[in-house]
């Protein structure tokens, strides 16, 4: 039993990893109903950046800060150079133009900081403990509850803050949040600085995992299904769909795994997926189209 | 000397997606504390010259061309749409553009967006729109989009006065509502117009409706203004009388002018 817990606090853990990065793709596609294909890169971007201002020999609060700094700077570009311009096109040619985001954001990224992988070493300490038994560590408890924090302040501005309550106007009718006065490029932005500082927070959290290198840009992936489990425009459905997520692969890798030769991992998100996708076409929690008639 | 109109609209035209010429050279004025209505058939240009004067027409590739608008006195056709919502120009939009999402006390409030962090007047202005529609009240913590047909107009407009309007464009309010409920929401329009002082230009296929209520009435046809006048002279011009207010005077006209009217009503819609 032991043993069992061990694995889903595991599971649990990965899953948190994969929750920050569908976050940002579920506040970006509320938002603005663009299916941000750079969400990935904006967390190598953030990655990339980080590891080099401390290379820089900046203090860990200054680098973090410039590097949050350069998520800003992006996401203004972004509304202003590629969204204002596309505004009341069809939605594909947002999507096409995040894909350009994409490449032109790993481009950058690479021919200022290289192509090779580098370590990523924020100085969290990793102690690995037991509770009843159970392993774990310092530096995983670290991140969850950063984690827990990041999600809690957004659903406190999103509730409770006059701005937050106006993006969630803006989600629901664009024409009626600017007939009401909110001017809608500003919202956009805000919602890719939310965007760009939840992949700032991911990028990290899989950079010092993983080292940081050009595979995190595909990390994106792996939300995928984590975003059609939990609906594509629900902040709690992105959270709960990645625990769920990690946790379930994790456990099917463990304990079915040996059955079947393993390597269930891989395809066993997208298996949830699917069931999900038969019973709740919106996701567990996405927004319910309301019609009325 | 006549006052100044509030709202001075002068022979403007409208062209969506650089190509679709809407409005041909429409004027009109409403004054201060006044009820104007916009009469016309479908297509005729309303909501375009609603959505020109509070420039959302921008949001839907449209542009106003030429000629231009005032506003107390200010030309304001070249504005940014949240630049005269601040000014106290509201449009309230064509079919119940409520956030269905939101709960019916958070969609009221995103009216006061331009109104910054004043906390006060914010809380004595929904205090207010609670006085105003008491069954907004009580269904306060309800999602917009589950409410009825009547309730969203009233939050829809509610959220109009959340905004501290000097005028309110409205577009079509008794659309898809019965009766009675019309009557409430014309009543209720009156009242915001007398104790609020709120200037309405009050776009509407309903004519009979809107000419009890307004003082004075403009009638579109095919993106002109073809009529005006005051509501009583509108009410006995035998044109009004016989195409929007469905009053025949059998015997007067040849049963082939109604026919060709209609013939070219439909061209036009
Ligand atoms: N976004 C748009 N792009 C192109 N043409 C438009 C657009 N909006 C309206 N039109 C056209 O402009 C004309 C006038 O439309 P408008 O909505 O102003 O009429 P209306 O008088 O409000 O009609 P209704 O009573 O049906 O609401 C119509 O022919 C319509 O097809
Ligand atoms: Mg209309």
């Amino acid at each position: 039993m032991t043993f069992f817990f061990e694995v889903l606090i595991n599971g649990l853990l990965m899953g948190i990893m994969y929750s920050l990065v569908a976050l940002g793709f579920a506040l970006i596609y509320k938002a603005s109903d663009v299916f941000n294909m750079a969400q990935g890169a904006m967390s190598l971007l953030a990655g990339l950046a980080l590891v080099g201002f401390l290379e820089m020999s900046f203090p860990l609060w200054l680098a973090l800060l410039c590097t949050v700094g350069i998520m800003i700077i992006l996401a203004y570009s972004t509304v202003f150079f590629v969204l204002k311009p596309l505004v009341n096109r069809p939605p594909l040619m947002l999507f096409m133009a995040t894909f350009g985001i994409m490449y032109l954001l790993e481009g950058i990224g690479q021919s200022i900081w290289g192509t090779d992988a580098k370590g990523l070493n924020i100085g969290i300490p990793e102690i690995s403990f037991e509770i009843r038994g159970i392993l774990m560590n310092t530096f995983d408890l670290t991140f969850a509850g950063v984690a827990a924090l990041l999600v809690a302040s957004l659903v406190w501005f999103f509730q409770k803050t006059r701005t937050g309550r106006a993006l969630r106007a803006v989600s629901d009718d664009h024409e009626a949040a600017l007939s009401v006065g909110i001017p809608l490029l500003k919202a956009w932005a805000v919602t890719w600085v939310i965007a760009g500082i939840v992949a700032t927070v991911a990028g990290v959290a899989w950079g010092s995992r993983l080292g940081v290198q050009f595979s995190l840009g595909y990390i994106a992936f792996k939300a995928l299904p984590v975003l059609i489990i939990g609906g594509i425009d629900s902040i709690p459905g992105a959270i709960i769909a990645g625990l769920i997520v990690g946790a379930g692969e994790t456990l099917a890798e463990v304990f079915i795994g040996p059955y079947v030769g393993g390597g269930i991992q891989t395809f066993f998100p997208y298996l949830i997926a699917l069931l999900v996708l038969y019973f709740k076409p919106y996701g567990l929690f996405g927004k319910e189209i309301i019609e009325r008639v | 000397m006549e006052p100044a109109p509030l709202l001075k609209v002068n022979n403007i035209e409208v062209i969506y997606e650089h190509v679709i010429l809407v409005l041909k050279g429409v004027s009109l004025d409403v004054y201060e504390g006044q009820i104007a209505s916009l009469l016309g058939a479908n297509g005729a240009g309303k909501s375009t010259t609603l959505k020109a004067i509070s420039n959302l027409v921008k949001a839907e590739r449209g542009e106003v061309t030429k000629g231009t608008v005032e506003f107390d006195g200010k030309r304001v056709d070249r504005l940014f749409a949240p630049a005269l919502v601040k000014m106290g120009v509201i449009q309230i939009m064509e079919g119940r553009h409520t956030f269905e999402h939101l709960t019916v006390e958070d969609d009221l409030l995103t009216g006061a967006y331009t109104r910054g962090r004043d906390k006060k007047g914010i809380k004595e202005a929904l205090d207010r729109v609670y006085g105003y529609f008491p069954r907004l009240k009580e269904r306060r913590s309800a999602k917009t989009g589950y409410i009825s047909g009547g309730e969203m107009q009233m939050c829809a407009i509610g959220r109009g006065l959340m905004a501290k309007p000097r005028i309110m464009l409205l577009d079509e309010p008794s659309m898809g509502l019965a009766p009675l409920l019309v009557k409430e929401i014309f009543e209720i329009i009156v009242r915001l117009n007398k104790e609020e002082n709120v200037g309405m230009l009050l776009a509407e296929q309903n004519a009979a409706m809107a000419l009890e209520y307004a003082e004075y009435g403009y009638v579109m046809e095919n993106g002109r203004v073809v009529l005006d006048g005051d509501a009583e002279t509108l009410k006995n011009n035998a044109d009004v009388k016989e195409f929007y207010l469905g009053l025949t005077e059998i015997g007067k006209k040849s049963y082939r002018d109604v026919k060709h009217y209609h013939r070219r009503k439909r061209w036009l819609a």
